[in-house]
């Protein structure tokens, strides 16, 4: 059954530092999870005087039998350098779980998932379920540095992993799509799914569009609420204005009237 | 437990309480979070005869203690509610109120029209107020031929309660109300949002699409409450306060002001259930203070 969204305090069970902007919190329910999808996001309260609205997360992975869930923060800016901060038995404010998420395969298909930045957050859990459906996994990670990749052991449990670093310290240098995966084997995959900084997604969602793969985005638009009533996050779509909190953040790329 | 009831015109409330228009989607938005009949009463979205795409993104940005909100108005139109959304609202036991709003006087009366015919709808909030669209909306609220002209058109159509919310980028807002009054308002509601802007220094770009927008949220609760104490001294129809509401302890200065009943606004976004506290805490302050009732409270302000 798909989980009713919740306002509740989430006891900080974990704290892990990634690397020098990355922090992944466990966060404890104390209701029974139902299902929460790969794609759903999470809108968490900071505890700090100078910040005023929540901040969204994708959530990461959830532990059904611990019954947590985990996010993964980028610091960024004073809220999320605040969340990022937060001690274990802390307790956080959290609206969750919100929005939808990515359409699974109906049967066992060959996938490839495209994270870049904090958007690598949703491609695990995305991983975890894909996996777990017995799906033909690859995952391509992309990063500016080779200390900007985070979790690849992690994500290797779960499919066929590959990097792109700006730099060229780890994989294959340059941008995700200029991995040769975009060139030799991209027509091989029923599905795409990526998530990341925009001018990624539109490069991602253009070579799919050129061999008429499928292919979801997460977007992160900028918001006030999470579900659906401040009406601040709209993306263009060819049905007009949608929520990307409500109507996303997953959508199909044929469905956003990007330039690709 | 204190009586929390109170009437505006011909509306009663089981609590002084309502969800401020443009925050609490249709109410059914926060069917999940909780029991919306616990409300006073929610205002709907502003509602125009004409479906409205809105602003394009970037329509949000946080400020110090508030937030710019440029979405322009974004609903299906008047005859979509009627069909679509409507049919879904009677449920509900609280009182619903629809803000109404449009590009000229005759767009306001024909969407006022079609919400006269909805049974289950309790009243209109008159939208001559919003900051965020190019033809009408504040345009109307601001000088007081204008007030009149627009809500006595409406007046004229509309049968049931009509509350008219007030724009603060005015000069002398009891002068406004005061024309309001005369051309038939049953109530005032105030404030709408601020005119203001926000810049990019890095990029050296506004942040809005539409370079200004509206400030809402606890930066702006001085000018609210300077403005409703005005607006309760220039009338004698029952107002309704908001601006920056985030707990009891805001609704209760309202209240003081000369409010007779409050809207909570930008704080639904950051707390789902805010309202539903506010509500508790009201009444636990007139406990507190050996207050029987609300109305007790409304004007109390010591000088």
């Amino acid at each position: 059954m798909q989980m009713r969204k919740t306002v509740q305090n989430l006891k900080v069970i974990t704290n892990l530092r990634l690397n020098d902007d990355h922090h992944l919190l466990e966060l404890k329910v104390p209701d029974r999870l139902e299902t929460i999808h790969p794609g759903q996001f999470a809108n968490l309260l900071v505890d700090h005087s100078g910040v005023f609205l929540r901040r969204p997360f994708s959530i990461y992975s959830v532990d059904y039998e611990n019954n947590t869930i985990y996010v993964l923060i980028k610091v960024i800016g004073e809220g999320t350098r605040s969340l990022a901060a937060t001690a274990v038995d802390g307790f956080i404010s959290t609206i969750f779980p919100l929005g939808g998420g990515f359409t699974l395969p109906p049967a066992k298909e060959r996938v490839l998932l495209v994270g870049g930045g904090s958007g690598v957050a949703s491609m695990m859990s995305l991983a975890q379920v894909l996996s777990a459906d017995l799906n033909d996994v690859s995952i391509l990670l992309g990063a500016r540095s080779k200390n900007d990749l985070i979790e690849l052991d992690h994500f290797s449990r779960y499919g066929t992993l590959y990097t792109t670093t700006e730099d060229g310290t780890h994989g294959v240098k340059g941008y995700v799509t200029n991995h040769p995966i975009f060139r030799e084997e991209i027509d091989q995959f029923s599905r795409i799914y990526c998530c990341g900084p925009e001018p990624m997604m539109i490069a991602v969602a253009s070579k799919a569009k050129m061999e008429s793969v499928f292919c979801e985005v997460s977007l992160e638009n900028t918001m006030a609420c999470g579900f659906g009533v401040c009406l601040c996050c709209i993306t263009e779509t060819i049905q007009g204005h949608k929520c990307v909190c409500t109507d996303g953040p997953v959508f199909n790329t044929n469905q956003l009237k990007w330039q690709i | 437990m204190a009586d929390l009831s109170t009437t505006i015109h011909n509306i009663k409330l089981r609590n002084p309480v309502l969800t401020a228009s443009g925050t609490f989607g249709y109410g059914i938005e926060f069917d999940d979070f909780f029991d919306i009949n616990k409300l006073g009463g929610i205002v709907v979205k502003g509602t125009t005869i004409f479906p409205r795409q809105g602003n394009s993104y970037p329509r949000m940005a946080e400020t110090a203690s508030g937030m710019l909100n440029a979405v322009g108005l974004q609903n299906g139109g008047a005859p979509y509610f009627e069909s679509d959304i409507y049919p879904k609202l009677i449920k509900y036991e609280t009182n619903i109120l629809v803000n109404v709003s449009g590009s000229t006087i005759e767009e306001y009366i024909a969407c006022a029209e079609i919400i006269n015919e909805l049974e289950h709808i309790a009243g209109i909030e008159l939208n001559i107020s919003c900051p965020n669209v190019k033809e009408g909306g504040m345009a109307f609220g601001t000088s007081c031929p204008s007030i009149t002209a627009v809500v006595s058109a409406v007046r004229a159509v509309y049968k049931k309660t009509m509350i008219v919310k007030l724009s603060p980028n005015v000069t002398d807002i009891g002068e406004l109300a005061k024309a309001a009054e005369s051309a038939g308002a049953d109530s005032i509601s105030l404030i709408n949002t601020l005119l203001g802007m926000a810049i990019n220094a890095e990029t050296r770009k506004p942040v809005l699409s539409t370079v200004t927008g509206g400030l809402s949220g606890p930066a702006i609760k001085p000018i609210a409450l300077r403005m409703v104490w005005e607006v309760a001294k220039a009338v004698k129809i029952p107002i309704v306060g908001m601006g920056g509401i985030m707990n009891a302890t805001d609704a209760i200065e309202f209240f003081l002001a000369g409010a007779s009943a409050i809207q909570v606004g930008t704080a639904n976004f950051i707390d789902p259930l805010i309202s539903l506290k506010i509500i508790d805490g009201i009444d636990a302050y007139l406990n507190r203070h050996n207050f029987n009732t609300i109305s007790e409270l409304v004007g109390c302000l010591q000088m």
